[in-house]
C-alpha cells in the first residue's frame, strides 16, 4: 500500500456523478446505487477501453470526409467556389486575418488531431499497465477534456455564414457534406474521451512515478 | 490535502473525498476563501472554495438568463451588399442549416446552443432559489445529476468565437453591421467565464431535504 491511498484499498467507492464516498465491501460495484443521487456505482466506468476504442475509431472514420470534402460552397454571380476546412483557413490567412486563421487551424486541425493521438496513447499505454509520465498523462487527459468541444468552431461558422449571406443570385453560401461529417466528428470525439476513465492510468502495478 | 494514513478504517465517508480522475483518497479540510484543493497524486482540482454566496450566484445565474434570452432573441449581426441587407437570429441559424439539407448540424446547434444552455440555467435557478434558504428544490437529485450529464454540451462560448470568425469572413465581401445579439453574447460569454470555476457539488452539502 502506498502512502497515497486509492478508495478500493480502503474499501470505498467514489460516486463518478456526485462524488459521494460509499463504504463497500468488495466487487466491481455493479448494480449498486449511490446512496445520495440514485446514479449507478462503478469502481471504474463500464467497458471503457471498448467504448472509448469503438468511438474514437467511428470519429476518425468521419474525420477524413470531413477534411476531403468541402464544408461550405459560396457562389457569387454564377462564380462557384467551394471550401474545405483547410482551405478555408488559407482563405482567412492571406485574406483576412492571420491571427484569426491560427485560432481556426487549432480548433479545426490541431484540436481534433491531439484528441486522437492522445486519447489513442492513453488507451495503449493505459492497457499495457504502463508505468511511464503518469502525471503528464493525467495532465494530457484533462487538457482533452477541456479543448475537446471548442472544435466545433468551424461547424457554428458555416452556420453563421449559410443564414447570413442570402443575396439571391449575387451571393449565396450553402453548407456541404464535409461540415456534417465534421460536426459528427467532434460529437463521437466528445463522447469518447468522456468514455475512457483516467483512472486507469494509474491502475497499473508499478507505482514508482509517483 | 492530507492523503489519509494506513489503518484509519474508522474514519466516516463524509469526511473524506475520492479523487474522480484516479480514486486516491484524501481526508477532507476545510478551504479558506479562494483555496483550490488538488489531488496529491494527479493534480486535478479536487473542490475549490470560490468566495462566491448562493445569493451571488443565484443573481448571476438570473443576469445569465436575461442574457441569454436577448442573445437568442435578437439578431446577431445584419450584412449588406448593394443595398440589400440580411440579418439573422441564433433560430434563423438553426433553421437555414436545417432547410440546407444539414440537419444533423441543426440538431448539434440547437442541442448545444439553445437547449442544453437554457436547461442548464433555468435549473440552476431553481435550485439556488431553494438553496438559499438551505432547502433542496423539488428535483434536486434528479436535476443535480442531469447537470453533471450536461458537462461540456453547451457552447454558446464557441459560438461568440465562431460569430467573430464569420464577421472576419464576411467582412471581405459585405458590410458588416453589428445587431444586439452580438453584444449579448459576448455578455453571455463574460458570464459563463465567472460560471467556469464554480463547483456546485457544494450543493449537497449545503441544502437538506425538507422534513416533509
Amino acid at each position: 500500500m502506498s502512502t497515497l491511498p486509492r478508495a478500493a484499498e480502503l474499501g470505498l467507492i467514489g460516486c463518478h456523478v456526485c462524488g459521494q464516498v460509499c463504504r463497500f465491501a468488495g466487487g466491481d460495484g455493479d448494480g449498486l446505487a449511490c446512496p445520495r443521487c440514485g446514479s449507478a456505482l462503478h469502481r471504474r466506468k463500464p467497458a471503457s477501453y471498448a467504448r472509448t476504442w469503438a468511438l474514437l475509431i467511428a470519429a476518425f472514420l468521419m474525420y477524413i470526409p470531413a477534411n476531403v470534402l468541402p464544408i461550405m460552397r459560396t457562389a457569387s454571380l454564377g462564380d462557384v467556389d467551394d471550401n474545405t476546412i483547410l482551405s478555408g483557413v488559407v482563405e482567412l490567412w492571406v485574406k483576412g486575418s492571420p491571427s484569426l486563421a491560427v485560432i481556426v487551424f487549432c480548433a479545426s486541425i490541431v484540436v481534433p488531431m491531439l484528441k486522437f493521438l492522445a486519447l489513442g496513447t492513453l488507451l495503449v499505454s493505459c492497457r499495457r499497465g504502463s508505468g511511464w509520465a503518469r502525471r503528464q498523462r493525467a495532465q494530457l487527459y484533462r487538457l482533452v477534456e477541456l479543448i475537446g468541444y471548442w472544435s466545433m468552431l468551424d461547424v457554428f461558422v458555416v452556420a453563421l455564414l449559410t443564414a447570413l449571406v442570402r443575396f439571391g443570385l449575387f451571393s449565396l453560401v450553402e453548407p456541404l457534406p464535409g461540415v456534417v461529417f465534421f460536426g459528427l466528428t467532434v460529437v463521437l470525439t466528445m463522447f469518447a474521451s468522456m468514455c475512457f476513465d483516467p483512472r486507469l492510468i494509474w491502475d497499473g502495478q508499478d507505482d514508482s512515478d509517483d | 490535502m492530507d492523503a489519509i494514513p494506513e489503518g484509519c478504517a474508522d474514519i466516516s465517508p463524509s469526511t473524506l473525498l475520492i479523487c474522480e480522475q484516479c480514486d486516491t483518497v484524501h481526508r477532507r479540510r476545510s478551504l479558506a476563501r479562494g483555496e483550490v484543493a488538488q489531488c496529491a497524486r494527479c493534480g486535478a482540482v479536487l473542490e475549490r472554495h470560490h468566495g462566491m454566496r448562493i445569493d451571488t450566484l443565484l443573481a448571476l445565474v438570473l443576469a445569465a438568463l436575461v442574457v441569454f434570452v436577448q442573445a437568442t432573441l435578437w439578431p446577431i449581426v445584419t450584412l449588406g451588399l448593394n443595398g440589400q441587407q440580411v440579418a439573422a437570429t441564433l433560430w434563423d441559424v438553426i433553421r437555414m442549416m436545417w432547410l440546407d439539407h444539414s440537419q444533423v448540424v441543426a440538431v448539434i446547434a440547437a442541442g448545444t446552443l439553445y437547449v442544453f444552455p437554457l436547461a442548464k440555467i433555468l435549473s440552476l435557478g431553481w435550485l439556488l432559489l431553494y438553496a438559499r434558504s438551505g432547502r433542496r428544490a423539488p428535483g434536486f437529485r434528479r436535476l443535480m445529476v442531469a447537470m453533471h450529464h450536461l458537462g461540456p454540451w453547451t457552447m454558446s462560448e464557441v459560438f461568440v468565437l465562431g460569430a467573430l470568425v464569420s464577421i472576419v469572413k464576411a467582412h471581405l465581401y459585405f458590410d458588416v453591421i453589428p445587431n444586439p445579439g452580438i453584444y449579448f453574447y459576448a455578455a453571455l460569454m463574460f458570464l459563463i467565464t465567472l460560471f467556469a470555476g464554480v463547483d456546485l457539488a457544494r450543493l449537497w452539502d449545503e441544502t437538506r431535504e425538507d422534513e416533509a
